[in-house]
């Protein structure tokens, strides 16, 4: 125990004496989730709309004003010619068509249902699809408000009305969901990079021979190369929630002692990964390469910035090993779900084991001798 | 000359001993394509319904039959009463739930039916297309009972991308990653490297002038970058068959440019830096995570806050990207794609113009 005393703070003296290196850790990925975080939303605030009115109605002309009105669509071009539409959203002047057909207003006034065109610029793949819900709930709305008397004075029939609730998130904001992301994986990157890294820099310059005709154990220098990434990775994650409840002004619904928590054993699993990767690696580019292509694989396999659920059954069962998605996971249900114990024990046990793993196959591998 | 091209081979010979590096540099850019190919999906799928049904009638076991039977949905469980619902979206069981009333056939038969759509709201999207795919699937299974009003019908026509596959939106992205992380990324380590382990004075004291030694580094990178840029692309064509509508030679030309302009911010970075450690950090913060979020790659540029969005203006891949989505899904040329071209043009110029000079001022 002494032995791994004395490792830890000549490692914690290092780290305190590089302070490049502690403004690395910090400055930066904080900076980036100020400023990215923004910019993580998928929700389209304008859409630059070219309308083609073939109808001319009193009809068709309240379904345009319906659009505008909801403040996300905006008319950059009204034509009755088809090929302008197009040409338009080829420039991207446009980035959908509607287009309203000859008739409509006949139609809907006898209680038929007419159909409109809606042409989607789907080059910005995650946009088009939002667009589309849009402009779905505004033809909802449409339908229901101005059915035709033909309708409203029919005696009883058969029918439901359907009403939504959204939970935790009533407004369907992104910056807290994202931030939160965000967070978990600027705290791996850094955390497992800076492991893999301040080993293979040992191996490199050749200090790793000196400590390695020392008397400590492989488990003590594990340990000891561990525990000072650990608190750093803590003292992040707390500097982060600090700007994303302070300066983001989103407020936690659940304990933050949970997210400690869930932190304390996440940081295990990612640092652990970090240790592995650095026994495998002889140079400092091969560290940083490996682990960031690990890195962006779990991130993106992960489920962290696009759904989960729409994954394949493969991709989803192999995710369930996945340390990032299930940190990012107890991160949200208690922060923005209000979520407790019973909620993440799941999450809390996957990670537990995914620590014992990478942490004992590290020590199992790292050598004493040099190759 | 001799000179230079013997330095040439030498780093290329480092590039081809380092097994290990060579290996993650050549199969990063096909696994990323097969990714994203096969699992990485921005449309909505899946959702997990659960259905709460106090009646259980032949109306209440239709519609949730209904909810079984559509792809889009998956349905988790059925509940008897409302108070289940909050505990199993908090523990993110279900995503949305279906709350039906009691005596749901007789009020749907008088027209008072009312359900609730519950959902889980922290990925918003998510939640909005859930909600609106449950909405759908009542209405249209009220219609074919026999209910409901008349609507407006929607015709979707998802132009240049109608399956909305994600790989034809993710390549162009996936290319200007890649060929940052090479080009920028490897160069800005690899002169890192010569200084930290003091090598570049060595170099330095050789015959070759300090051009020729950054040209000579950067020149096997700029190879392997294209190498990796082709791959990506074949890939992405035989595997997923996404498509190259316009012209093959315009996208080689924008590459080209965008890989000149990712090794100078490489040299630029490297120049600037004591270590290797600082130059990876510089680079992932500085140049990677900006290429992921601020280009319109994964995040649609029209949802950025207002004043973020000129600051993808000035990210490289932002310009990048439009001309390769441009000339793949929409086969447009240069009389459309004249501007991109030449502001990627000017970056380039602009900046192996900056980083010779820096490296001259350090270096010298």
């Amino acid at each position: 125990m002494r032995t791994v005393f004395f490792i830890v703070r000549k490692e914690i003296l290092q780290v305190l004496r590089d302070r490049i290196m502690l403004v690395q850790i910090f400055v930066p990925p904080l900076l980036q989730l100020l400023i990215v975080a923004q910019a993580m939303t998928f929700e389209v605030k304008q859409v630059d709309l070219a309308v083609v009115d073939l109808d001319q109605s009193p009809a068709s002309e309240r379904l345009v004003e319906r659009f505008l009105a909801t403040g996300r669509f905006e008319v950059t071009l009204a034509t009755a010619s088809g090929d302008q539409a197009d040409a338009a959203l080829l420039t991207r002047e446009a980035g959908a068509v509607l287009r309203i057909p000859d008739g409509f207003a006949r139609m809907w006034a006898r209680g038929m249902s007419p159909t409109v065109q809606l042409v989607l610029n789907a080059e910005d793949g995650a946009a088009a699809g939002v667009v589309q819900s849009y402009a779905g709930q505004i033809l909802a709305d449409f339908s229901r408000d101005e059915a035709p008397s033909v309708i409203r004075a029919a005696s009883v029939r058969p029918g439901v009305a359907v009403q939504t609730r959204t939970l935790y998130n009533p407004q369907k904001e992104y910056l807290g969901y994202m931030a939160i992301g965000l967070l978990a994986s600027l705290m791996t990157l850094v955390g497992i990079l800076l492991t893999a890294q301040n080993i293979a820099r040992e191996k490199e310059i050749g200090t790793l021979e000196q400590l390695n005709v020392t008397p400590i154990t492989r488990g003590q220098f594990i340990a000891g190369k561990l525990i000072p990434f650990w608190i750093l990775g803590f003292i992040e994650l707390i500097l982060g929630l600090l700007i994303i409840g302070g300066v983001f002004r989103i407020s936690f619904a659940g304990a933050v002692g949970w997210v400690f928590l869930g932190t304390g054993v996440y940081l295990l699993a990612a640092l652990g990964l970090g240790l592995l990767i650095s026994t495998v690696v002889s140079t400092q580019q091969q560290a940083m390469f490996i682990t960031f292509f690990v890195l962006v694989t779990l991130l993106f396999l992960g489920g962290i910035f696009t759904p989960i659920q729409s994954m394949p059954g493969w991709a989803q069962t192999i995710a369930e090993v996945n340390p990032i998605k299930h940190f990012v996971e107890l991160l949200r249900t208690v922060l923005m779900k209000g979520g407790g114990i019973a909620d993440i024990g799941r999450e809390l046990v996957a990670m537990a084991l995914f620590a014992t793993v990478a942490l004992g196959a590290a020590i199992q591998r790292y050598q004493k001798t040099a190759a | 000359m001799t000179a230079f091209w013997s330095f040439v081979r030498k780093e290329t010979r480092h590039i081809l001993r380092d097994r290990q590096t060579l290996a993650v540099l050549l199969l990063m850019p096909v696994a990323m394509v097969l990714l994203f190919g096969y699992a990485i999906r921005t449309d909505v799928e899946g959702v997990r319904v659960l259905v709460v049904d106090p009646s259980r009638d032949v109306r209440s076991t239709d519609l949730t039959q209904a909810v079984a039977s559509t792809t889009a949905l998956r349905l988790v469980g059925v509940e008897a009463s409302v108070g289940g619902v909050e505990p199993r979206l908090r523990a993110g069981e279900a995503d949305v739930a279906l709350v039906l009333p009691v005596d749901f056939a007789r009020r749907y038969a008088r027209g008072t039916a009312e359900v609730l759509v519950v959902s889980d709201g922290i990925n918003a999207n998510f939640a909005s297309s859930a909600e609106s795919y449950v909405r759908t699937l009542v209405q249209q299974w009220s219609a074919s009972q026999g209910g409901g009003a008349p609507i407006v019908r929607t015709a979707v026509r998802m132009r240049f991308n109608p399956t909305l596959a994600s790989e034809n939106l993710f390549v162009p992205g996936l290319l200007a990653f890649v060929l940052t992380l090479v080009s920028a990324l490897m160069t800005a380590i690899s002169i890192a490297r010569e200084k930290e382990s003091g090598t570049m004075e060595v170099l330095l004291v050789s015959p070759l002038r300090p051009l020729q030694i950054v040209v000579g580094k950067v020149a096997p990178y700029l190879v392997l970058a294209f190498v990796n840029a082709l791959t990506a692309l074949a890939v992405a064509r035989l595997v997923f068959g996404v498509p190259v509508r316009g012209s093959v030679t315009l996208l080689l030309v924008a590459s080209l440019l965008f890989v000149l302009v990712s090794l100078a911010l490489g040299v630029l970075i490297s120049s600037r830096v004591p270590d290797q450690r600082t130059a990876m950090m510089s680079t992932l913060l500085g140049l990677l995570i900006p290429t992921l979020m601020l280009t319109g790659f994964i995040f649609p540029i029209a949802s950025l806050p207002g004043w973020l969005q000129p600051v993808t203006n000035v990210v490289p891949a932002t310009w990048y990207i439009i001309i390769a989505r441009g000339v793949m899904l929409k086969g447009i040329g240069l009389a459309v794609l004249w501007k991109e071209l030449l502001i990627l043009t000017v970056m380039a110029i602009v900046l192996l113009a900056a980083s010779a000079r820096s490296l001259k001022d350090r270096l010298e």
